[in-house]
């Protein structure tokens, strides 16, 4: 255990992007929390008089088309897209890692089948996919979470699978079989033990990819509604101004975007670092 | 007196790693005359390869000469820019590689791999270049040249990739060849074949060659002179004959006892070995009624209608030894994890104990009474260990699942017991593999192996990772191992010699087949079928007699 | 030619299987025309204030009045003959529909991936025959910049640059200026038709126009095209074949292009086919923020206004290209690597 943390401590060392990453990331957590309590506005109060003013010492990051203020609004959104992101990738990463695990053990058919399909599936442009999933489950925020969670499914069983593929073979599996374990126990006790660091990784590249599904599909309307803060429809909002250089209307909550995504994609490459240093690229 | 062709003084190379600067080269000095053949042996992290990159400069971005020269035909080359290199390598100097598949473009014909060498040195057209290709494949002895010439590398065996690898190394006629284990990874007859071409094309062409090699047999038989490298120093250099007649030093001993040869046993591998071997209950040579393994007409066709292993019977008594060796595609391997219960055959029967264990499915031995008595040690012992288990827990998973040990302090004991059977002391238990040397990892599986206490112990080629000396200690162990439990011994293997002495009788498989079984004795000494002798005749030796006879052959040849 | 037949048996191996994933984007979209809310035959009906005997009557054309096998049946037909049902916004047939627009959002990627590509593909190169070096770490920057921009973001920032502040961009509506000439519609790609026709004037209006979109979606494929060269190209660098060239005295032009890069290219042969379908995705993204009159835009369209038979023809569509695309880069690896056409 001391040695992980040294090994941490030295990549850490050789790597500060990844510490600041991390810290960004616990930040963003931090705001989500209490965002709604330090927001300096209500995020839904309407102040028309005091519309599309740009940033001052008053608004930090100005007032859109309501007079809302955008601080406040970027921030209270903090919790909503985390939420949605953290949700859905929880759910494609327990079914994911599930499915992945047993059918990358078990082999033959099934696994050919599962295999082929996720392959399929995941050069089909999932983000259409989701649209169309949205569309079909109904206009509303938990679909725009399922729809993430489906879009996501297939990395996660791909992944789960190819690593537990190239281990099913192994010397330690087959002897861990030898010494008389059941396949289930093979599955939980031996081989994801051995796959779950690496998925971690992905979890914190497909959070940052997830926060980017769903403030897209927000952005087209799908999913949120208007007057809820939320990042992807306060650019949608926002992207009817810009050809007037109301700038601060995109700009902020794309640079929280932005930030979010950045923090978690810098996280994920880091841990991917201290966990496998030959991955390093 | 002409001057040497290549001369190596005082060299020093470092590396920068993880854990700082480690010297891997701690001050090399060798020279090599036109026209000789100088072998390199030594074990893993020696350095002999570091030696053959810096002279080629390969070496990868983190290492670096810091010490010494490197003179070549009176040039200075230590640290020759690029411009200056390219017109030496592969015109004066050129070097082959092991794992020859890999070290070919995949997605270019040998036939233009080879005229781009042709090409880089000479001013020859596209035409002239593919008939140079030609004659030079004519050369390596490959059938079909014409064809072989549109041939990608994955259409060819490894054994042919090295020849088109010479091909291309000796395309210009250099002065000097450098072959890093050219043979490692090949079966012992197509490593007969590739050296033997090797051997004749630089007699032939006056080259001189280094070979690099961790097989003493192989640098006693194909060269004139042999250095031993040692952690980056050399430390010794002779004549093949004085030196592997009379070692000096004390690490070249060590490292011609345990190097198996067709004289050596167990006992005489290692030079100091520990405790004296207990007088065995061996088996009597009169066998037992009742055999502990009754294999039977066993059948394991692949997926894709290869048959692995075809029509194998054999029987083994308890406490026996049994050796199965083979070339790869031998299907020794397949069949031992058919025995182990963790491959499912085709057809036939496994008898153990007198009850046929094939009717249990490999997918729910697991539950079986059996499972406890036949337990396996794997070839690869970093890939055999969980790495997230320590040492304790590995050795402790089999004693609570088989043995049924739950309770703590009894396991801690059982587990500890193991250990020192196996000679691994108990303050290594808590740690990781990634923790433990090659040889300490194999004592951990051969302690999670035999701590269920089996009948029958499946050992796929144990040591085939380990370093000699290592193997030496470990085959002592294994040998003693038996004497004391009269465990009954399936032994996999393609190192002949390894079977001959740790196994009383040998079967011989080719492609799924068995060629010919008896008395390991009889077997190596009277090979009563053709691919038996070929393979023993195969095996690269040191007898004294025979390097100097060589030695005089090349002499009035060159 | 075993090669030739070799690539034409992967292709049709890979044709044979993406027909599973037709099938079930097929029964997918008929699921979600039967599970929606309301009743599909308002859609279809001539508008929202179709008679009751006209809906009934349509019910009945449609076999909506059977089961649900049947009707899948009928569907399945429908496709085969290319019939996709009307758009109950535009009251065209869906398919007329989707051919007009598709030229225009193919150009639009085609375009974007020419970018990409031009730019991904040396930068990943430089990076990596020159590792921790200014450029490579440039290059990682831009990278891991690059995959956080949500296009939308990145689209509207390029506005807000190119049209609002210098002014050089044309107002970011549509595929042409409205001043500007409409070429003669010949294979509906506007560069080309303007180029058959010689109308150069048109064409550099059409240019101007599509650079910004191009540029937003280039930008969003650009990171994953370069991570990949990069990595491909570092991991061919240490390989062994390189190291075989370089100790038997290649120039190091003919390393790098010929082995190095030509193995490189493999990896990055392979992620093309997701790099396209993520852009055909972001489409969607990018054909609203600059008002673009392609396929994407006009499902969106249909979708926020409940007129689901363009939605419907519109997923159908991107499951065909998807086909298409995955066959097109079999064919390309089956060309680049002698090794697949025997295994």
């Amino acid at each position: 255990m001391s040695a992980t943390l040294r090994h941490t401590g030295y990549i850490l060392r050789g790597n500060p992007v990844t510490l600041v990453a991390g810290i960004g990331a616990a930040l963003l957590v931090l705001i989500a929390i209490v965002g709604p309590s330090i927001a300096p506005y209500g995020p839904t109060v309407s102040n028309v008089p005091q519309a599309l003013q740009p940033p001052s010492a008053t608004y930090w990051f100005g007032t859109d088309q309501l007079g809302r203020d955008v601080f406040s609004r970027v921030l209270v959104a903090t919790r909503l897209d985390l939420a949605i992101a953290a949700s859905a990738v929880s759910i494609s990463f327990v079914l994911g890692a599930m499915i992945g695990a047993f059918c990358g053990y078990a082999g033959g058919r099934l696994d050919r089948w599962v295999g082929r399909f996720v392959d399929v599936l995941m050069a089909f442009p999932l983000f259409v996919l989701a649209m169309a999933l949205v569309a079909a489950l109904g206009n509303r925020v938990e679909n725009i979470i399922y729809a993430t969670a489906i879009i996501n499914l297939p990395f996660y069983i791909r992944f789960a699978r190819a690593e537990v593929n190239v281990r099913r073979n192994s010397g330690w599996v087959e002897a861990a079989r030898a010494s008389g374990n059941s396949h289930v126990r093979v599955v939980l006790l031996f081989l994801l033990p051995n796959v779950l660091p690496a998925m971690a990784v992905q979890i914190s590249l497909n959070l940052g990819w997830a926060i980017l599904n769903a403030a897209g599909l927000s952005f087209l309307g799908l999913g949120v509604q208007a007057p809820t803060p939320e990042w992807g429809i306060m650019v949608a909002e926002g992207a009817r101004f810009i050809t007037t250089g109301k700038w601060w209307l995109v700009v902020f909550p794309g640079a929280a975007l932005m930030t979010a995504v950045l923090c978690f994609n810098l996280l994920g490459d880091g841990l991917r670092d201290i966990l496998d240093p030959r991955m390093r690229t | 007196m002409t001057a040497p062709l290549l001369t190596i003084d005082d060299l020093k190379v470092t590396f920068s790693t993880r854990n700082g600067l480690v010297e891997a080269l701690k001050g090399v000095s060798l020279s090599l005359d036109a026209g000789e053949t100088l072998g390199i042996v030594g074990e893993s992290g020696s350095g002999k390869s570091v030696t053959a990159f810096s002279v080629m400069q390969l070496l990868d971005h983190a290492g670096r000469i810091t010490n010494g020269r490197i003179t070549f035909r009176g040039q200075d080359i230590t640290r020759a820019s690029r411009s200056m290199l390219q017109p030496l390598r592969g015109a004066a100097m050129s070097m082959i590689f092991q794992n020859p598949r890999a070290a070919l473009n995949p997605i270019r014909t040998v036939g233009l791999q080879i005229a781009d060498v042709l090409r880089a040195h000479e001013p020859l057209s596209a035409r002239e270049a593919r008939a140079r290709a030609l004659k030079l494949l004519e050369a390596v002895l490959i059938r079909d040249p014409e064809e072989r010439l549109d041939a990608y590398p994955h259409e060819l065996s490894g054994g042919m990739c090295q020849r088109v690898m010479i091909a291309m190394a000796i395309a210009c006629e250099p002065a000097l060849l450098i072959a890093d284990e050219p043979t490692t990874g090949l079966d012992v007859t197509t490593q007969k074949t590739v050296m033997d071409l090797l051997a004749e094309i630089t007699a032939r062409r006056g080259m001189a060659m280094i070979l690099i090699t961790h097989d003493l047999g192989l640098a006693a038989q194909y060269c004139q002179r042999v250095a031993v490298m040692e952690q980056g120093l050399v430390v010794e250099q002779a004549v093949p004959a004085s030196l592997f007649g009379a070692p000096r030093h004390p690490y070249t001993k060590r490292l011609v006892a345990a190097s198996p040869t067709r004289l050596s046993t167990v006992d005489s591998l290692v030079v100091d070995a520990g405790e004296p071997a207990v007088p065995a209950p061996r088996v009597s040579s009169r066998r037992p009624a009742e055999p502990l393994l009754a294999v039977s007409g066993l059948v394991k066709t692949f997926d894709n209608g290869f048959r692995g292993v075809d029509d194998v019977s054999f029987d083994l008594a308890p406490g026996e030894s049994l050796g199965l060796v083979g070339e790869s595609g031998s299907g020794k391997s397949t069949i031992s994890r058919l025995v182990c219960r963790l491959l499912d055959h085709s057809a036939g029967t496994i008898g153990f104990d007198g009850e046929d264990i094939g009717k249990v499915t490999s997918r729910d031995f697991y539950r079986s009474r059996f499972r406890k008595d036949i337990q396996i040690v794997f070839q690869d012992h970093g890939d055999s260990l969980n790495p997230r288990f320590s040492a304790f827990d590995c050795i402790a998973d089999p004693l609570k699942l088989l043995a049924g040990v739950q309770d703590g302090r009894e396991l801690r004991r059982q587990v500890e017991d193991c250990a020192r059977r196996v000679g691994l002391p108990s303050e290594f238990l808590d740690r990781f593999p990634h923790q433990l040397s090659g040889g300490q990892k194999a004592r951990v599986g051969i302690a999670r192996a035999i701590a269920a206490k089996p009948r029958l112990l499946v050992l796929d080629e144990p040591t085939a990772a380990l370093d000699v000396s290592v193997q030496a200690v470990i085959l002592h162990l294994l040998d003693r191992l038996r004497r004391e439990t009269g465990l009954a011994y399936l032994f996999v293997s393609h190192d002949l010699n390894v079977v001959r002495m740790m196994c009383e009788r040998t079967i011989v498989l080719q492609k799924g087949r068995i060629v010919e079984q008896g008395p390991s004795g009889a077997l190596f000494t009277d090979p009563a079928s053709d691919y038996a002798r070929e393979l023993i005749a195969a095996i690269p030796h040191f007898d004294p007699e025979a390097a100097t006879a060589r030695h005089r052959e090349a002499a009035t040849a060159g | 030619m075993s090669l030739a037949a070799g690539i034409a048996r992967r292709a049709g191996r890979r044709a044979l299987s993406s027909v599973p994933a037709l099938f079930g984007v097929i029964v997918f979209t008929f699921l979600l025309m039967r599970v929606l809310p309301g009743d599909p035959a308002v859609f279809f009906a001539s508008g929202p204030n179709a008679g009751q005997a006209e809906i009934q009557m349509i019910r009945e054309q449609m076999g909506l009045d059977k089961p649900i096998p049947q009707q899948l049946l009928l569907y399945l037909k429908d496709i085969a003959t290319g019939n996709l049902g009307r758009s109950m916004n535009t009251g065209q047939p869906v398919v007329t529909d989707l051919i007009n627009r598709l030229p225009a959002s193919l150009e639009l990627t085609f375009t974007a991936l020419l970018f990409a590509l031009s730019l991904a593909l040396p930068l990943g190169i430089l990076a990596a025959l020159k590792p921790n070096s200014l450029i490579d770490h440039g290059v990682r920057f831009l990278c891991s910049l690059g995959v956080c921009v949500p296009t939308f973001v990145s689209g509207l920032l390029l506005i807000y640059a190119f049209y609002y502040i210098l002014g050089i961009a044309p107002d970011p509506t549509g595929r042409l200026d409205v001043f500007a000439a409409q070429p003669p519609v010949v294979t509906g790609f506007m560069l080309i038709d303007a180029a058959i026709a010689g109308e150069w004037e048109s064409w550099r209006a059409a240019a101007s126009q599509l650079v910004l979109p191009a540029a937003t979606m280039a930008l969003f494929v650009l990171a994953p095209l370069a991570r990949m060269t990069r990595a491909a190209m570092l991991a061919v660098m240490t390989s062994d074949f390189v190291r075989t060239g370089e100790a038997l005295g290649l120039s190091r032009r003919r390393v790098v292009l010929v082995y190095a890069l030509r193995n490189a290219l493999l990896p990055v042969i392979t992620i093309m086919g997701i790099v396209f379908s993520t852009m055909l995705g972001a489409n969607v993204l990018v054909e609203k923020v600059f008002s673009w009159p392609g396929v994407a835009s006009y499902a969106l369209d249909a979708l926020l206004t409940s007129d689901y038979a363009p939605v419907q023809g519109f997923v159908l569509l991107m499951a065909f290209i998807f086909v298409l695309v995955n066959l097109t880069i079999d064919v390309l690896y089956g060309l680049a690597d002698p090794r697949v056409s025997i295994e």
